[in-house]
């Protein structure tokens, strides 16, 4: 018995400083093998007489079981401490950027008529484009704004002839749907308009977002409402202060121009809102009812509004943008400050 | 439209500080454009007169004067041309101090003592003349502080009116509005008739009577125009911005500002025959006042004379009538012309005048007589002279028409959504004079001669409205029924469409729709854009006919400021003419160029190419749901590299081009790196299918590959479209995996690698189906496109 002490020592050894697996599996056919030290004394207790045998094979037990634990405890190490060393090798500079594409972005006019329609699409009205290049018929005469009539002078048109013009409004539009569909419409006109002005403040070409609601109960109330929940939705600010004044177009009556407080000072007085505290944002008023006669709409039963806004001029308030003029020039450094 | 306050208060008294005058004005639909001080601020100035004036010893342009206060007589160096002896001017004593905190102080002068400054207007802030020393009446009160004298404490309110508001172009019409906002009475202004002294009356007929109704005239004769108009007249015209000229001219000047009436004076006896106001016929002109020199089109309305013309009726009088330093005898205008008969007219002769802006807007066209009257005794005030009775021609039945309004009480509750009290319906009214008087429901509205914009019931309402108070009207929150709009999926939003491409890197872009034609030439110099009667510039004077020109010079404007990688896109309308008819199309193109990804350190630099911006356009392809339904071919378009474009057809419709700049467009936009880009129709891109399940196969797939040598100019899309043809219907899915040319093949020739797989949905397919459709393909390869086999 001092024979398996000893081999059970030496074995204990030989597996603690086993370098790698296949020095490992060496020591273990070395020991447990069919032809392994162990093995053959095992083979051995058949020479024992039968009193001696069964305390000597649970001992040689003992020791074959205890072997097999360290040669797996062993590889289990030995493999645990492989992955350790690969998972160290395998580490990346997770702070690095990402690869591919970058994302673009839209200009800030759609982003702000996309905002216009969202609200206005979410209380049911429904967006509606036209032709630019446009007959004077739907650009004035049925907006009530005849020939000579001293407001066309207010529109710097430009011409392509006679009677074809750039449109100087989105109003046109609501003259082909007021021309197409029966009342009750609610819709808006997004789009590009032109005026033959340029400076400082003014591009000849922007874009305006237009509103018309025909129904047979509708107010200037109601208008005053519905303009004064818009400018609090956009502006994000449902204590903006809102104010109607009277002003003229000739296819409303009665017309308004609408102020805000100026969103830059808060209303103290600034560069911004020339140092009185209000800036104007849009015109609107109750459909005038030529314009209504003009489409065959009838003005005892139905009435309606209509408003008109730049977007460009929102989307400057909005964002704080202090030239207009950039707007049509795509600088990237411009259209990148827009993800 | 500026008007003094201090004047204005003499008509009403408005009972407000000056800022809640100009906000109230402001509120009721007069805008108030700026309140500004009628004068700078300064102290120490008095009116005080030149006694003596000799030449500076030591300096060419500069006088010595002997300056009398009224209490002494001080020594002022002046450089003024017009300081002379007998002068009563403005002099700031030392101790004075002028606008800016400019404190004046005795100082020498080229070695000659100066006890103060003599002033010009521009320097006490009264007005921008600068050439010479303000000259005072010759019997301005020396000594006076001249603040007390020019009663100076007074604000300017410009009021910026909108078109309809032309009764709203005299102090009057601004009285009446404020005494209606203010709820407080308004003064009338008496005007006495004005006895006439002589018989003399020049004769007047209207040829014209559309354009011209009214016509009064009358003669003075003997006026002194020697001398000035009054000090306070010349004040009131200098505060509303208008310079004094002489008095008959003031006169004139005065009576359209308080009254709104444009008048004009003759000098007698230039004129021959009659006044008669007739149209323009062919070939006239006029030597116009302003010194310009006027072809007069057929169909102006004139005032004419046995010579000729002698003014453009409303617009400006002729030079050679004018009243002058000689005239003795005068004769007055006062008449209504026709809004519609003037429209346009003064624009048409590159004028705009105070007459034509009202007469175009509208004056009150039973103001004539009054305004003759006030015109004719401030004249004789004035200038003396004898009076001639007043000769009125009038075509009654070409005289505007005020039609009664009925205003209808549940009309304003309908549409101002609040009941007015009648009371204040008819206060209202009333105080604007508009005479009601009570009907079965509502009032009968007289609408007076001086409002050009009440026509309707509309117009009462905003009366209404805006006298109230657009924000005292009550705020309501609309309501309507919901109306279930159809939720179509076979069209793709733009939106989407915007952003995938976003999502791809592109930036949105927004360029003008009118282009430079040069421009515009380099991509369709085969149409002939619409062009702009009047652009603002030739190169934004055509209506672009794609979106590439814009699009190409923001992408240069971007590479010349050291952006070298640029992808952009735009979406809008190009103006497309075809025959006599033009389409208005909407269109989406974007331009590329620079590296494939922005620089990063685990990019190589790669440049983009074709195919980069080919992969973009097929990703909105993807957006319909259907890319089998479009297909490229080879093409070639002006402006696009003719190897390297290719055209896109859904069915048989063409949507569009994709492809590199044409090297030479390229170089002719200073671009240095190969740009490659796409113009597509929007309304094509948009048709979507909508999404057909198939089962899920449970079988296994088959996958076999295929390499073939065919010549070089075999398009792969027409071989894979014919492959796919032959191949029977278990091929579920078909790749070029690779394309070789080049070392170690045929230089003619090109390397395809094909990858079909297979799939059945109800069993495993065998060998011998699989086999079967790749012997018909690679059959076909053979006979239809000489294929070889690799292996």
């Amino acid at each position: 018995m001092e024979d398996l002490q000893s081999l059970a020592a030496a074995a204990r050894t030989a597996i603690e400083s086993a370098e790698d697996g296949q020095a490992l599996e060496t020591l273990r056919v070395e020991y447990l093998g069919k032809k392994g030290q162990v093995t053959a004394l095992l083979k051995q207790l058949g020479k024992l007489s039968s009193e001696e045998r069964p305390a000597a094979g649970a001992a040689i037990n003992v020791v074959k079981q205890e072997l097999q634990e360290l040669i797996g405890q062993r590889k289990a190490a030995m493999e645990t401490a492989a992955m350790e060393q690969a998972l160290a090798s395998q580490t990346i500079d997770v702070t690095l950027g990402g690869r591919g594409q970058d994302s673009g972005g839209l200009h800030p006019v759609t982003r702000t008529i996309e905002r216009m329609e969202d609200f206005f699409g979410g209380i049911g009205f429904e967006v509606v484009e036209g032709p630019e290049i446009e007959d004077d018929y739907h650009n004035f005469e049925a907006l009530n704004i005849p020939a000579h009539h001293p407001a066309r002078a207010m529109h710097d048109t430009f011409y392509v002839d006679e009677h074809t013009v750039l449109r100087t409004h989105t109003s046109p539009v609501q003259v082909r749907v007021m021309e197409n569909e029966a009342p009750p419409l609610k819709i808006v006109c997004p789009g590009r308009v032109y005026r033959c002005d340029s400076d400082l403040t003014h591009t000849p070409m922007f874009h305006q977002l237009e509103g018309l609601l025909i129904d047979e109960e509708s107010s200037f109330a109601d208008l005053k409402g519905l303009i004064q929940d818009f400018l609090h939705a956009f502006f994000e600010n449902d204590q903006l202060s809102v104010r109607f004044r009277p002003s003229y177009f000739p296819f409303t009556e009665p017309s308004a121009e609408v102020d805000i407080q100026c969103v830059n000072c808060g209303g103290d007085g600034c560069r911004v809102c020339s140092h009185t505290g209000w800036i104007e944002v849009m015109g609107c008023g109750m459909v005038h009812p030529k314009v209504f006669e003009y489409s065959n709409i009838d003005t005892e039963r139905f009435s309606g509004f209509a408003f008109g806004m730049g977007v460009e001029r929102l989307s400057m308030l909005k964002y704080g943008i202090n030239d207009l003029r950039i707007y049509f020039e795509n600088d990237l450094r411009f259209l990148e400050q827009f993800n | 439209m500026k008007i003094s306050e201090q004047w204005l208060k003499e008509w009403v008294d408005p009972g407000l500080p000056t800022d809640e005058l100009a906000h109230l004005i402001t509120m009721g639909g007069l805008e108030v454009d700026g309140v500004e001080p009628v004068a700078g601020e300064f102290s120490g100035v008095i009116v005080a007169e030149i006694t003596a004036a000799e030449q500076h010893p030591n300096a060419d342009k500069l006088r010595v004067c002997q300056v009398n206060t009224g209490t002494e007589t001080v020594q002022i160096v002046c450089g003024a041309p017009n300081a002379r002896v007998g002068l009563r001017a403005p002099l700031a004593r030392v101790g004075a101090v002028l606008p800016g905190d400019f404190k004046i102080a005795a100082a020498k002068l080229r070695d000659v003592e100066s006890q103060g400054m003599l002033c010009a207007e521009q320097e006490l802030g009264l007005s921008d003349a600068n050439d010479g020393l303000m000259e005072l009446a010759a019997n301005a009160p020396v000594g006076t502080d001249l603040r007390d004298y020019l009663q100076l404490e007074d604000q300017v309110i410009e009021v910026d009116l909108t078109p309809n508001r032309a009764d709203c172009l005299g102090l009057l019409g601004i009285a009446r509005e404020v005494g209606v906002l203010t709820n407080r009475p308004v003064k009338s202004l008496e005007i006495q008739e004005v006895k006439s002294t002589i018989l003399d009356v020049f004769d007047v007929q209207i040829e014209a009577p559309t354009g011209c109704a009214r016509y009064l005239g009358r003669v003075i004769k003997g006026v002194d125009i020697s001398r000035p108009s009054p000090l306070w007249m010349q004040e009131r015209l200098r505060r509303a911005g208008l310079r004094s000229i002489d008095a008959v001219v003031d006169v004139t000047n005065y009576v359209l500002l308080e009254l709104g009436q444009p008048m004009h004076a003759f000098d007698l006896s230039k004129l021959e025959g009659a006044i008669v106001v007739r149209e323009a016929g062919v070939d006239e002109s006029l030597e116009l006042l302003n010194g310009q020199t006027a072809e007069l089109t057929p169909g102006t309305l004139l005032i004419t004379d046995a010579s000729g013309p002698v003014a453009i009726a409303g617009i400006m009088g002729g030079q050679p009538t004018a009243v002058s330093d000689n005239t003795v005898d005068i004769m007055l205008e006062a008449a209504f012309f026709q809004p519609l008969a003037l429209a346009g007219k003064a624009r048409s002769y590159g004028l705009h005048t105070d007459s034509s802006h009202r007469f175009e807007r509208g004056v009150d066209f039973e103001l004539q007589h009054r305004a003759m009257e006030r015109a004719t005794q401030l004249l004789v005030d004035a200038v003396g002279g004898s009076v001639g009775p007043i000769t009125e021609t009038v075509a009654d039945a070409h005289l505007p028409v005020r039609a009664a309004v009925l205003l209808r009480r549940m009309r304003i509750e309908k549409l101002l959504g609040f009941a007015l009290e009648d009371a204040e319906v008819e206060r209202i009214l009333n105080g604007l004079g508009l005479a009601t008087s009570a009907v079965d429901g509502g009032w009968s509205v007289a609408v007076p001669s001086w409002r050009f914009d009440i026509s309707i019931e509309a117009d009462l309402l905003e009366e209404l409205a805006r006298v109230y108070g657009y924000n005292n009207l009550p705020v309501t929150h609309i309501h309507s029924d919901l109306v279930i709009r159809p939720l179509p999926e076979r069209v793709q939003s733009l939106r989407n469409i915007r952003r995938r491409l976003t999502g791809r890197g592109y930036r949105e872009a927004v360029t003008y729709s009118f282009v430079d034609p040069a421009g515009q030439a380099l991509f369709d110099p085969q149409l002939e854009p619409v062009a702009l009667a009047n652009p603002i510039s030739a190169e934004m004077s055509v209506m672009r006919t794609s979106l590439l020109p814009g699009l190409m010079e923001s992408l240069k404007r971007n590479t010349s400021r050291q952006q070298q990688r640029v992808r952009l896109f735009e979406t809008g309308l190009r103006f497309v003419p075809d025959g006599g008819e033009l389409t208005q199309a909407p269109t989406i193109a974007g331009v590329v160029t620079g590296r494939l990804h922005p620089e990063s350190w685990s990019e190589e630099g790669e440049a983009v190419d074709f195919y980069d911006t080919k992969g973009d356009v097929e990703a909105l392809l993807q957006l319909t749901a259907e890319p089998q339904a479009f297909r490229f071919t080879a093409a070639t378009r002006t402006g696009l590299h003719p190897g390297q474009t290719a055209a896109l057809y859904r069915g048989e419709a063409l949507v569009g081009y994709i492809g590199a700049l044409h090297p030479s467009v390229q170089a002719s936009y200073d671009v240095s790196t190969p740009v490659y880009v796409f113009e597509l129709d929007l309304g094509l891109l948009r048709g979507a299918a909508m999404p057909a399940f198939a089962e899920l196969s449970r079988y296994p797939e088959v996958r076999r590959d295929i390499a073939v040598l065919v010549d070089r100019e075999v398009p792969a899309a027409e071989l894979l479209e014919n492959v796919r043809t032959v191949a029977g219907t278990y091929l579920t899915d078909l790749r070029l995996f690779d394309v070789y040319e080049g070392k170690g093949i045929d230089p003619k020739r090109k390397s395809l690698a094909l990858g079909l797989t297979y799939r059945d949905s109800s069993r495993t397919l065998s060998d011998e189906d699989v086999n079967k459709s790749v012997d018909q393909v690679i059959d076909l390869l053979r006979k239809t496109y000489n294929a070889e086999l690799r292996n």
